[in-house]
């Protein structure tokens, strides 16, 4: 069975979503809770740490796409951080560069909400 | 051209087996030596489409079969892959305009393109009230 879990810590005003693990099409509903628990919270200010994250389907991408509008009109962001190549590339590919910030480090993309 | 080399795999069509396909295809890319840049293409595009399967063709029933068969011939990885749910024309289904996609606040419809973009072939066949079949073919040479 597929590992996938998350961690929420604050950096000021940010939210750092930390992913670990696997998402694909079983773990996604984890992580789309854990987007929507930051909402309902009003942090709209949002950073996914990827660091410890091993592989993504597009199950995981979708999630991501799901909530991208009402995070940015409430003036707020998802920005993408500390990827590793191969889940960089699946990004890449599906042209997330051009619609999201993608950062090499968390403290990076922290400091773009500034 | 002679086949080489023939895993196969069965599964329910429940998610908690992505994990066991996507061990399925690794241990072979494993076992054949194919290069990780090529096998965790053949991992994410077999996830794809068995989780466009689940979705789509079993409309989320998690009983029902998939079949996965894996010929590794010489230069290339043919995965054949087996439902017998809901067929689909993939004609349909054209590549989301990423901009436009994200607007529409759509979750779903991205498996397919990442399929198309991953793969060397990508072949189709539906047989109404029988069985969908799905032919991926990857170069590694």
């Amino acid at each position: 069975m597929a590992e996938f879990s998350t961690n929420t810590r604050e950096i000021g005003n940010v939210s750092v979503l930390e992913v670990n693990g696997y998402i694909d099409a079983h773990t996604a509903p984890q992580l789309e809770g854990a987007i929507n628990d930051l909402i309902t919270r009003n942090k709209y200010k949002i950073v996914v740490d990827f660091d410890g994250l091993k592989y993504i389907s597009s199950a995981g991408l979708g999630v991501f796409m799901a909530f991208i509008e009402t995070v940015r009109s409430n003036e707020g962001d998802i920005k993408l951080a500390a990827m590793q190549p191969n889940v960089f590339n699946i990004f890449d590919l599906l042209g997330f560069p051009l619609l999201y910030e993608i950062t090499h480090s968390v403290d990076e993309a922290v400091t773009k909400f500034k | 051209m002679e086949t080489k080399e023939k895993y196969i795999l069965q599964v329910k069509s429940k998610t908690e087996n992505l994990a066991k396909v996507r061990d399925f295809i690794r241990e072979i890319g494993s076992n054949e030596r194919i290069s990780s840049e090529i096998t965790d293409k053949l991992v994410l595009a077999v996830d794809e489409a068995c989780t466009n399967i689940m979705r789509h063709a079993y409309h989320h029933r998690n009983d029902q079969d998939i079949i996965l068969k894996v010929e590794v011939k010489q230069g290339k990885v043919v995965v054949t892959i087996t439902d017998f749910g809901e067929g689909f024309d993939p004609q349909t289904v054209p590549d989301p305009d990423m901009p436009t996609y994200m607007k529409q606040r759509r979750v779903g419809g991205l498996g397919l393109h990442l399929i198309r973009a991953l793969m060397d072939k990508v072949e189709y066949q539906t047989i109404p009230n029988n069985y969908n079949r799905l032919v991926l073919q990857k170069n590694y040479n």
